[in-house]
C-alpha cells in the first residue's frame, strides 16, 4: 500500500467561474428546452442579454420603477393599488421563504399577517389607551410574530408535509374563530369577560406611523414606507437566500431525509423558515393597520391566503423576481375586474394571449380565430331573426370593442339563467377541449371560444367580485398542472 | 344531572357524527390511495347538497310536493350521490392526475385551488344566499313529529333517523364492497403499496378512479342528509363541513376507515357537547384545539398506526 498515494490523481479544482450545480436540479436537463429556444431570432437576442444582467439589476430597475409611481401620477387610486401591491409582495415573500425555499406548506400563514395587524392595533390605538411610538411598536410586533411563528411550529417540526398543512390551517382558524369572538374573553372561565379583539367590529382608530414627533399622513408618504420596508426585506431576504442557511433550506425541500443525513439541522431550520416567513408577514400587518386605521378578522381569512399562494405560485415559488410579478400580475388582474370596462379588455387580451402562445402554427391559429368570429356572426344573425330577445343587451364596455361585440355576442335581455346554463357548460367544454388533440382540438376550440364570451358578456362582468376569486382559483390550478414552476422559477427536475 | 340537555347534545351530536362520518371516509379513502389532503372533498358535499335541494325545488318546492316522501328521498340520494361521484371524477382527472409523481407540496395547493374554485363558481351559478330543505314543510310537517321520544322528552324526529339509520348502511356497504369485492381488493393493495399493486397487474388508474367515485358519492349522500336534518345550504357549508371532516379524518388515523367513522363521532360529539355545556361561540375553537394536541401528540391518529418512514 505503500505507493499507492501517488496513483491517486490530483483533485481537481472547479474552475472559479463555473456556477456551483444547485442542489437537487439537474441543471442540463432543466435548461434544455431554455437553451434550444434560446439564440433563435431577436428573441433570443433579448434574452440573452437579460440573461447576463446580474438579479440585484433588475431588483434595483423595480425600485426605481416602484419609487417613480407617485412622481408620474397623483392619482390617489393607483397609488393605494400600488400600496396594496407592495404589502401583497411583502406577503408573498415571506411566504416564499417558508413555502418556496423550505418546502413547508404553511396555511396557517395569513394568521401571522393578522397577528402583526392586530398587535400594532392594540399597542397603537385608543382601545388600551396605548398610543406608543411606532418605532417601540413595529420591532416588538416583528419580534412577537417571529416568537409565535416558533411556537407554531415547534409541536409541528416532527409532522411530515401533510400534517403539517393541516395543523397550521387549523392553527389558522383558530386565529380567526377567536379573533371574530374576542369581544368577551375570560381566562379559562376564571376571569370576568375581557373585550380583547373587539370581536366584529374590530379595532377601529388605529394611530398612524408616527417617529420623531412626526408622523406619516399622506398616501404617498405610506407608499414609500411600504416601499423601503419591501426593499429592506428583499434585500435581507436575498442575502440569506444566498447564505448557507438558504442553501441549507434548499436541500431540505429538495429531500429532508437526505439533508439530515449530511448533518443539518432540520428542525432548527424548520423553527427559523417559519419564524422568518411569520415576521416578515407580522411587519406587513402594522403596515396594513396603519394605513387602513381599522382591522377586522375577515381580512385574515382563508381567501387572502389562497390570494397570497396564487401571487407565490404564479410567480414562481422559490424565485424573489417571481414573488414581485406575480403580487404584481394578481393584485393588478383584480384591481382591473372591478371596473367592467377595463376588465373585458384584459379577459380578451388574455384569451388572445392564451391562444398565441397555445396554438401553433399560426395557420391553425387564423382558421381559430376566423372561425371563432365567424361563428359568432352567423348565431348572431340566426338569432336576430328567430329570438330578437337575445340580441338587445348592451356589451359592457364602450368604444370599437364594444360595438364589435354588440354585432358579435349574443346578449339576451335576461341573462342570468342562460348565463349560468352556460357557465357550467363553458366548464366542461375547457375540460373537455384538453382531453383532445390535434385538429379536433382546434374544431372544438372555436365554439368553447365563442362560449367563453358569451358566458363572460352575460354572466361573469355582471358579478365582478366573485369572478375574481374564480380566477385565483384557476390559476392554481392550471398552473399547477401545466407550469409548476410558475413564470420565473426554474423547472425542477426529479433525479432518481 | 340535566338529562334533557344532556339527550339533546347527545342526539345533535350523534346526527352531526354521522354526517362527518360519511365526508371523512372519502377523505380518508383518497388519502390511503394518493397520499392527498383533497381540500375539495368539502366542495363535493356542498354540491350534493345543492342537487337534493334542485331536486325538491322541481317535486314542487317544500310545500307542495307532488310524490310520496320516500321515493323524494331516493332520488335525492341517488342523484346526489351519482352527481357528488361525477365531480369527484372529473376533478382527479383533470386536477390531480397529472401531478402524482410532482413534489407533494403540488397536489396540495391544486386541492386549494379546486375548493377555492367550486365554491366561487357554486356562488356565481347558485348565488350566495342561504337555501332551506324546510323538511319541516315536508306533508305538513309530519316527518318531524313522528320519530320516537327518550326518556326526559327529548324528541328524536324521522330526519335524524334517517340520516343516522342512512349513513350506517351506506357505511356497511362500503364495508361490504372494500372487504368482499375485486375492485375493493384492489383497492386495498393500491393502498398498500401502489407500485406493487400496479405491477401485479392492477389497473391503478381504475383504482383510483373508483375511490374517488365512490368517496366522492358518500360525500354527496352526506350533503342531502345534512340539508333533511339542518335545512340549510349554502355555497360556503363545504368549507367548515370539510374542515371538521378533516379533524374527524385525522383523529381516527387517516387513511383508516372504521377510524374515520369513529372520528366523526367524536367531532361531532364534542362539538354538541363544547356548544351545549362550554360555550357556544368558541366550539369551533375548542375542536380545532383538540385536533391540534391530537396531532402533536398522536400524528397518526387514535386508531391508527404509527407509520414508520423507511428509506
Amino acid at each position: 500500500m505503500a505507493g499507492s498515494g501517488s496513483d491517486i490523481p490530483p483533485v481537481p479544482t472547479r474552475p472559479e467561474q463555473a456556477p456551483a450545480p444547485r442542489i437537487g436540479v439537474d441543471e442540463w436537463v432543466a435548461t434544455h428546452e431554455a437553451r434550444r429556444d434560446l439564440g433563435r431570432g431577436l428573441v433570443g437576442v433579448v434574452r440573452r442579454e437579460l440573461e447576463r444582467v446580474p438579479r440585484p439589476g433588475f431588483y434595483l430597475a423595480f425600485a426605481v420603477a416602484a419609487a417613480l409611481l407617485p412622481v408620474v401620477t397623483s392619482n390617489g387610486y393607483v397609488i393605494r393599488v400600488g400600496f396594496d401591491t407592495l404589502l401583497y409582495m411583502l406577503l408573498a415573500l415571506g411566504l416564499n421563504i417558508v413555502v418556496g425555499y423550505a418546502g413547508l406548506l404553511d396555511l396557517g400563514y395569513v394568521a401571522f399577517y393578522g397577528f402583526g395587524a392586530y398587535g400594532y392595533a392594540m399597542l397603537a390605538s385608543p382601545k388600551f389607551g396605548l398610543h406608543w411610538s411606532t418605532l417601540a411598536v413595529v420591532p416588538v410586533v416583528v419580534v412577537a410574530t417571529a416568537i409565535l411563528g416558533f411556537l407554531v411550529a415547534l409541536p409541528s417540526r416532527r409532522l411530515l408535509g401533510d400534517y403539517l398543512a393541516i395543523v397550521t390551517l387549523f392553527f389558522g382558524q383558530l386565529f380567526v374563530t377567536v379573533v371574530q369572538n374576542g369581544q368577551a374573553m375570560s381566562f379559562l372561565g376564571f376571569t370576568r369577560p375581557y373585550d380583547v379583539t373587539g370581536g366584529p367590529n374590530g379595532i377601529p382608530d388605529i394611530d398612524p406611523f408616527n417617529a420623531f414627533g412626526g408622523r406619516i399622513s399622506s398616501l404617498d408618504g405610506y407608499y414609500y414606507a411600504a416601499l423601503a420596508i419591501f426593499l429592506a426585506a428583499l434585500a435581507a431576504v436575498y442575502l440569506v437566500d444566498q447564505s448557507r442557511t438558504g442553501r441549507a433550506w434548499k436541500s431540505l425541500r429538495e429531500d429532508a431525509l437526505a439533508a439530515e443525513l449530511m448533518g443539518m439541522p432540520v428542525n432548527r431550520l424548520k423553527l427559523v423558515a417559519f419564524a422568518f416567513g411569520a415576521a416578515i408577514a407580522g411587519l406587513t400587518g402594522t403596515l396594513f393597520a396603519a394605513l387602513n386605521t381599522a382591522v377586522f378578522a375577515a381580512d385574515f381569512d382563508v381567501p387572502t391566503l389562497i390570494i397570497v399562494y396564487a401571487m407565490l405560485i404564479l410567480g414562481g415559488a422559490g424565485s424573489l423576481g417571481g414573488v414581485i410579478l406575480g403580487a404584481l400580475i394578481v393584485n393588478v388582474s383584480l384591481e382591473v375586474l372591478r371596473t367592467p370596462g377595463h376588465a373585458t379588455w384584459v379577459f380578451y387580451g388574455l384569451l388572445a394571449a392564451t391562444l398565441v402562445v397555445k396554438v401553433r402554427p399560426w395557420r391553425w391559429l387564423a382558421a381559430v380565430v376566423v372561425g371563432t368570429a365567424g361563428l359568432g356572426f352567423a348565431a348572431h344573425a340566426v338569432a336576430a331573426a328567430a329570438w330578437p330577445r337575445g340580441v338587445h343587451g348592451e356589451p359592457a364596455v364602450g368604444g370599437v370593442l364594444g360595438s364589435g361585440l354588440r354585432h358579435w355576442v349574443l346578449l339576451p335581455t335576461d341573462p342570468r339563467t342562460i348565463g349560468n346554463v352556460a357557465f357550467v357548460c363553458l366548464v366542461l367544454a375547457v375540460l373537455w377541449v384538453t382531453t383532445l388533440r390535434g385538429w379536433a382540438q382546434k374544431l372544438a376550440l372555436v365554439p368553447t371560444l365563442y362560449l367563453a364570451a358569451f358566458v363572460w358578456e352575460n354572466r361573469l362582468i355582471d358579478e365582478p367580485s366573485v369572478t375574481r376569486l374564480i380566477l385565483v382559483g384557476v390559476i392554481l390550478i392550471v398552473l399547477m398542472n401545466a407550469r409548476p414552476q410558475g413564470l420565473v422559477g426554474s423547472a425542477r427536475v426529479e433525479i432518481v | 344531572m340535566n338529562w334533557n340537555l344532556f339527550l339533546t347534545e347527545l342526539v345533535a351530536g350523534v346526527t352531526h357524527g354521522a354526517v362527518y362520518s360519511l365526508i371523512a371516509l372519502g377523505y380518508s379513502m383518497v388519502y390511503g390511495i394518493l397520499k392527498l389532503l383533497n381540500f375539495a372533498h368539502g366542495d363535493v358535499y356542498m354540491v350534493g347538497a345543492f342537487v337534493g335541494f334542485g331536486i325538491i325545488t322541481v317535486f314542487g318546492g317544500a310545500e307542495a310536493l307532488s310524490v310520496n316522501v320516500w321515493v323524494l328521498l331516493l332520488v335525492m340520494l341517488v342523484c346526489a350521490m351519482l352527481a357528488g361521484g361525477l365531480l369527484g371524477v372529473m376533478i382527479e382527472r383533470f386536477a390531480y392526475r397529472r401531478l402524482r409523481a410532482a413534489p407533494r407540496i403540488a397536489p396540495l395547493i391544486t386541492a386549494l385551488g379546486v375548493s377555492f374554485f367550486l365554491e366561487n363558481a357554486a356562488q356565481l351559478v347558485l348565488g350566495a344566499q342561504y337555501q332551506s330543505y324546510n323538511s319541516y314543510g315536508w306533508k305538513g310537517g309530519s316527518l318531524w313529529t313522528s320519530g320516537f321520544n327518550l326518556p326526559s322528552g327529548v324528541h328524536v324526529g324521522l330526519p335524524q333517523i334517517i340520516a343516522v339509520v342512512g349513513a350506517i348502511v351506506l357505511m356497511i356497504l362500503l364495508t361490504w364492497f372494500v372487504r368482499r369485492t375485486r375492485t375493493g381488493k384492489a383497492m386495498r393493495a393500491t393502498s398498500f403499496d401502489r407500485e406493487a399493486a400496479a405491477m401485479m397487474g392492477i389497473d391503478v388508474d381504475r383504482v383510483i378512479v373508483a375511490t374517488f367515485f365512490i368517496g366522492s358519492a358518500l360525500a354527496g349522500a352526506a350533503g342531502v342528509f345534512n340539508g333533511l336534518v339542518y335545512q340549510q345550504v349554502w355555497p360556503y357549508m363545504g368549507f367548515q363541513a370539510g374542515l371538521y371532516a378533516f379533524i374527524a379524518a385525522v383523529v381516527g388515523g387517516i387513511g383508516n376507515l372504521p377510524g374515520a367513522v369513529v372520528g366523526g363521532l367524536v367531532i361531532g360529539l364534542a362539538q354538541s357537547f363544547s356548544i351545549g355545556y362550554i360555550s357556544s361561540t368558541f366550539s369551533d375553537a375548542i375542536v380545532f384545539a383538540v385536533l391540534i394536541a391530537v396531532m402533536v401528540l398522536r400524528p397518526s391518529g387514535l386508531l391508527g398506526r404509527a407509520a414508520v418512514q423507511k428509506v
